[in-house]
């Protein structure tokens, strides 16, 4: 970690730095410049690009505009004396006058608060500075003006900065860029869309040499190989902008619930802590309460409407809640009529409200980092300290939280590190660029090393992605006639007709959007599920769900939905007609389990303390009970051990494992593991992960096999099950159908919206798995395939985390045969049922839902 | 099980987990809705599909040819997937079709896709053919004795939040429609009124093609 600022700045460093209306108007309000605002100007001044790491409430985006306000308040350095004049040229209108500072957010609502926030120190120091947003909700007239007459400073997204640097007039708007303001950077660079950012940036450097970045982020675990972000990666040595990082923020103080309840063995609702949780909300004067899924969310806002005998306001927040719902939750909240509000990461980052004195984490943490920034969403002021509780759902996680309290006493950071850039958004950004000015691929391979997540592209990869985007990039050469760009006489690419350029603007942007289907409320038949006659059509908007979940569900189902239990009644074109149900539980688990693995970190410190019996003492007695009865009748393992545990239950065998490497990375073990049985004639039948373990069941006597040398562990377990195990498994992977759906609509292979029309989702092109079959069989090298490998290796597989792993269990394998289950096997062993049981295996479905019929007709 | 009855107008036929249809007694084979050179044709619309459909489509075609070596096949419309799409059939691709047509009767039904077959493709073009008490025609009518295809049925089956989409025979006894053959054909529900009218009683069964077998569903248990 770099130190904060060694010295703070002296009045006449500060007077050098901050004109004088600057200070007055600081003062005027009672301020003192900070810290880190003084060292972003004197970055600026010194013309380097900064990342200025900071905690909410440190007035970091003030920090990020100062050096631009400053700069645009001296009438000297206002470009062409403030005047801005049309010439006429050859091609079109050639102006002056471009942007000076564009600002780039993750979120729209974002970029609209932000817009807002700098009019009052615009207006109270009448400075000559014109601010405006750019989103995809801004009229198109207003887009159209931005692009002729810009404004100095406009706020935008990376989808939006993508299309402009697409269009003919990118030069004209880019090319006086003084500074980019990268908000939320640590949010943006996890995803590609931060890959597309980057390679925003790669255009920008070239079109505006003299542009400088300044990043803003929350404290990660590398700030080092972030900063490289915001400067140009040149001739394969690393750079880095300069870290600036805020201090002063007061330590945070997190505790853990002690309940008086008894601890949950499994689960994920914390409903045990119910009350408790209520009397905190009742204490406090606005509490947020972070749970990790939007079926969590939904399912303790109904238990808090049950048991709330004081009226409380507490009120619910979701992505897939209907936007208008959200928005007034947003403003109540802003007003301060709130006492709760149940949320998920829908609130992760975001615009502040007003006071929230406590923050409530239910279930697991799964980061570090991540909970740090939960729980900086309490209290903005930053010499207060933020206050949060942590409420376990089940003892594992008491485990969990109790060391993500002690990494946060730390500061311990577990962000992940910066991606490698992905293919399929290389393939989106070369076809933007020939959109814009045709390119040359020796220099757009220069530009885009440039860019940090793509320093290290090979040549023949992106040799690959222009072929790709001009053909299809297939062996059997047939498409030469339908290219869409193609290289002139001095072998420049363009794009060969205007509908690719459309195309490429209805489809620009890497977030794919689950399917979503709008659910209405409405009155049920009556009679239950089966009886016939008519559904009543009216009925209100309850929001949106994803269609995977539906197509799972058969009418008369129940599960939870914007707060309430509701009875699947039928799908009528892209609406999911429910009807209110008055059933206590809803009969379809949802819990999909968190976006996010527990992390490495977490999950090594977990071990730790397992391994370690003096801390022990740091936990609840029902949780030390529990793991003292683990040590009498099996085993707790130490850090680098793999316990396995053999035991009968019913008329079948179970084997339990705990890797501790989060549900992704043991889903992957538990397919490959499965198929290594079959093969040693365990016929197993299914298996359940959660974050912590893995439970196999099957009809061979693994106990008995295991004794007797017909199941070898170390063999079981050998990495070499990366191999052709996962190549034979990944082939028909459903996991893997839908990763390369998204890269093929990232990459522009299927479009996601055609000319002029939206299609409905419902009525997708054309089916990607079909192409996948296809593509897979005639050529597996494919660049798609390429890049949609490398996304299921570092995303819903967790390869390389399965792979260390392997490694680091081998020789330390111990084996317990019991009579029964284990204390420890006890939490994954009651996922049976409650979560869906992994397996892909089309035939046993199918012949279910025929023997259902059977079972039927016979009455 | 590879294969399954399936029974129409009294005649029992083979459904084949390919998704072809065998009548045992004729030697005759039935495959609908192969859309040859789909690929290609969305390529001409800027769409790159991999252009491998064909011979993916030709493959699975000639496997099934060989496992019940037919002495007649009927395509049963909607073989190639634009007007033009014949000319765009690669050499190779041309041959392995000219190799699967020799020493057997092959008889092209036109469709809405390809309704005018040239005659240099091998084989006969016809509207619709009759044979015994079975017509054979492209798009269904929903007359006794019919087999068609033209609607591409699919069935989506759930239990327990779990869901699985395939391809499938709808056939109620009297008469069936065939699932699409080709390697990038989509699907329509068999609970799409589509099928509704084509079918009136309620005996309307799917018969899914599994990854190793196929499974009969009845139809009101479908999605």
């Amino acid at each position: 970690m770099p130190s904060p600022d060694p010295l703070p700045f002296t009045p006449l460093e500060t007077a050098a730095l901050l004109p004088d209306r600057f200070r007055r108007w600081f003062a005027a309000r009672g301020w003192l410049p900070r810290e880190h605002q003084l060292a972003l100007l004197a970055k600026a001044s010194d013309d380097r690009s900064a990342l200025l790491i900071a905690p909410t409430g440190a007035g970091k985006t003030l920090a990020g505009f100062l050096p631009t306000l400053v700069e645009l308040s001296s009438p000297a350095a206002s470009k062409g004396g403030g005047e801005k004049s049309l010439i006429s040229t050859g091609r079109g209108v050639k102006r002056t006058g471009g942007l000076h500072t564009l600002y780039i957010s993750p979120l729209k609502a974002l970029a609209v608060d932000i817009a807002r926030n700098l009019e009052t120190p615009i207006a109270e120091m009448a400075l000559p500075v014109k601010v405006e947003t750019r989103t995809g909700d801004t009229p198109v007239s207003r887009r159209q003006r931005q692009r002729r007459y810009p404004p100095d400073i406009l706020l935008t997204t990376p989808e939006q900065l993508a299309l402009l640097l697409s269009s003919d007039d990118a030069p004209f708007l880019f090319s006086s860029l003084k500074r980019i303001v990268l908000d939320e950077l640590h949010a943006l660079v996890t995803s590609k869309r931060g890959d597309l950012l980057s390679l925003g940036l790669a255009r920008l450097w070239r079109l505006a040499p003299e542009m400088r970045a300044i990043g803003l982020s929350a404290t990660v675990a590398e700030p080092e190989s972030l900063a490289r972000f915001l400067v140009p990666q040149r001739d394969g040595k690393e750079t880095a902008a300069d870290i600036v990082v805020a201090g002063g923020a007061a330590a945070p103080v997190v505790e853990m619930l002690d309940t008086k309840e008894r601890l949950p063995w499994a689960g994920h609702t914390a409903r045990h802590a119910l009350g408790e949780m209520y009397d905190l909300i009742k204490r406090n004067k606005t509490t947020l309460i972070f749970v990790n899924t939007r079926s969590q969310a939904e399912m303790l806002f109904q238990d808090f409407w049950r048991m709330n005998d004081d009226g409380l306001a507490i009120a619910l927040h979701h992505g897939s809640l209907d936007v208008a719902q959200r928005r007034k939750v947003e403003d109540a909240m802003a007003a301060g009529k709130l006492r709760g509000v149940v949320c998920t990461s829908s609130l992760d980052l975001g615009i502040d409200w007003g006071d929230i004195d406590l923050v409530i984490n239910v279930g697991a943490p799964k980061g570090a980092s991540r909970l740090m920034q939960r729980i900086g969403r309490a209290n903005h002021r930053l010499d207060e300290p933020s206050r949060a509780v942590l409420i376990p759902a089940n003892r594992f996680e008491v485990l969990e939280c109790r060391v993500a309290i002690d990494a946060i006493a730390e500061n311990a950071q577990d962000t992940p590190p910066l991606r490698t850039g992905a293919l399929d958004v290389l393939a989106q950004h070369v076809l933007g660029c020939a959109c814009g000015e045709p390119f040359l691929s020796d220099e757009l391979y220069e530009e885009v090393l440039t860019a940090a997540p793509y320093a290290s592209l090979t040549r023949t990869d992106f040799d690959d992605v222009v072929d790709f985007v001009a053909t299809g990039g297939y062996a059997l050469k047939t498409y030469e006639r339908f290219a869409r760009i193609k290289q002139d006489k001095q072998r420049r690419w363009r794009v060969t007709n205007p509908r690719v350029r459309q195309s490429y603007r209805l489809n620009v942007g890497t977030i794919v959007e689950e399917a979503m289907l709008k659910v209405k409320l409405v009155r049920g038949r009556g009679g239950g599920a089966g009886a016939t006659g008519m559904i009543g059509r009216g009925g209100r908007m309850l929001g949106e769900i994803e269609e995977y979940f539906i197509e799972g569900l058969v009418a008369g189902d129940t599960f939870v939905f914007g707060g309430e239990i509701v009875r699947y009644e039928a799908l009528v074109e892209d609406q999911v007609y429910v009807s209110r149900a008055n059933d206590k539980d809803a009969k379809v688990p949802s819990y999909m389990g968190g976006k996010f693995p527990l992390s490495t970190y977490l999950a090594e410190r977990v071990r730790k303390l397992l391994d370690d019996r003096r801390q022990w003492n740091a936990l609840p007695e029902q949780v030390r009970d529990w793991l003292s009865l683990q040590r009498n009748f099996s085993l707790v393992p130490a850090v680098r051990e793999l316990l396995v545990e053999t035991f009968p239950r019913g008329n079948k065998y179970y084997f339990v494992c705990y890797p501790f490497e989060g549900r992704l990375a043991h889903q992957t073990l538990g397919m490959l593991l499965t198929r290594r049985m079959e093969r040693a004639r365990v016929r197993p039948l299914g298996f359940v992960a959660n974050e912590y373990a893995l439970a196999v069941w099957g009809l061979g006597d693994m106990s008995f096999m295991i004794r007797h040398g017909k199941l070898n562990l170390a063999a079981l377990f050998a990495p070499d099950m990366l191999g052709d195990d996962l190549e034979a498994w990944l082939a028909e992977s459903a996991l893997m159908k839908r990763t390369f759906r998204n890269c093929a609509l990232i990459s522009g292979l299927i479009p996601r919206r055609f000319t002029g029309e939206e299609k409905s989702r419902r009525q997708v092109l054309f089916s990607t798995d079909l192409v996948y079959d296809v593509l897979r069989k005639h050529q597996a090298d494919h660049v798609l395939l390429r890049a949609a490998r490398a996304d299921a290796a570092a995303g819903l597989l967790d390869l390389k985390r399965l792979g260390d792993m392997l490694s680091r269990i081998q020789g330390r394998i111990t084996h317990r045969e019991l009579e029964h289950v284990s204390p420890l096997a006890v939490p994954v062993m009651l996922e049976i049922g409650r979560e869906s049981v992994y397996g892909e295996a089309a035939d046993e479905l199918l012949a279910e839902a025929a023997d259902e019929l059977v079972k039927e007709a016979m009455g | 099980m590879r294969a399954s009855k399936v029974m129409v107008a009294d005649v029992t036929f083979v459904a084949d987990l390919s998704g072809a249809l065998f009548w045992q007694e004729q030697r005759l084979l039935i495959v609908s809705d192969l859309h040859l050179e789909k690929g290609s044709s969305f390529a001409t619309r800027g769409v790159l599909l991999p252009p491998y459909d064909t011979v993916a489509t030709l493959g699975r075609l000639a496997a099934v040819i060989a496992r019940h070596d037919p002495r007649m096949v009927i395509a049963l419309g909607d073989s190639f997937h634009d007007r033009d799409a014949h000319e765009r059939l690669s050499a190779p691709d041309r041959e392995a079709l000219s190799a699967m047509q020799a020493r057997r009767d092959w008889i092209w039904i036109s469709g809405n896709h390809d309704p005018a077959l040239p005659s240099d493709l091998g084989g006969v073009v016809a509207s619709e053919v009759a044979i015994g008490p079975i017509a054979f025609r492209h798009e269904p009518t929903g007359a006794a004795g019919e087999i068609a295809g033209h609607l591409h049925p699919k069935a989506r089956v759930a239990t327990r939040g779990r869901s699985m989409e395939r391809r499938c025979f709808a056939s109620d006894g009297e008469r069936a429609v065939m699932p699409a053959f080709g390697a990038y054909t989509g699907g329509l529900s068999i609970r799409d009124p589509a099928f509704a009218k084509i079918f009136p009683t309620q005996g309307l069964m799917a018969h899914v093609l599994g990854d190793n077998r196929l499974h009969a569903i009845a139809a009101s248990r479908c999605y």
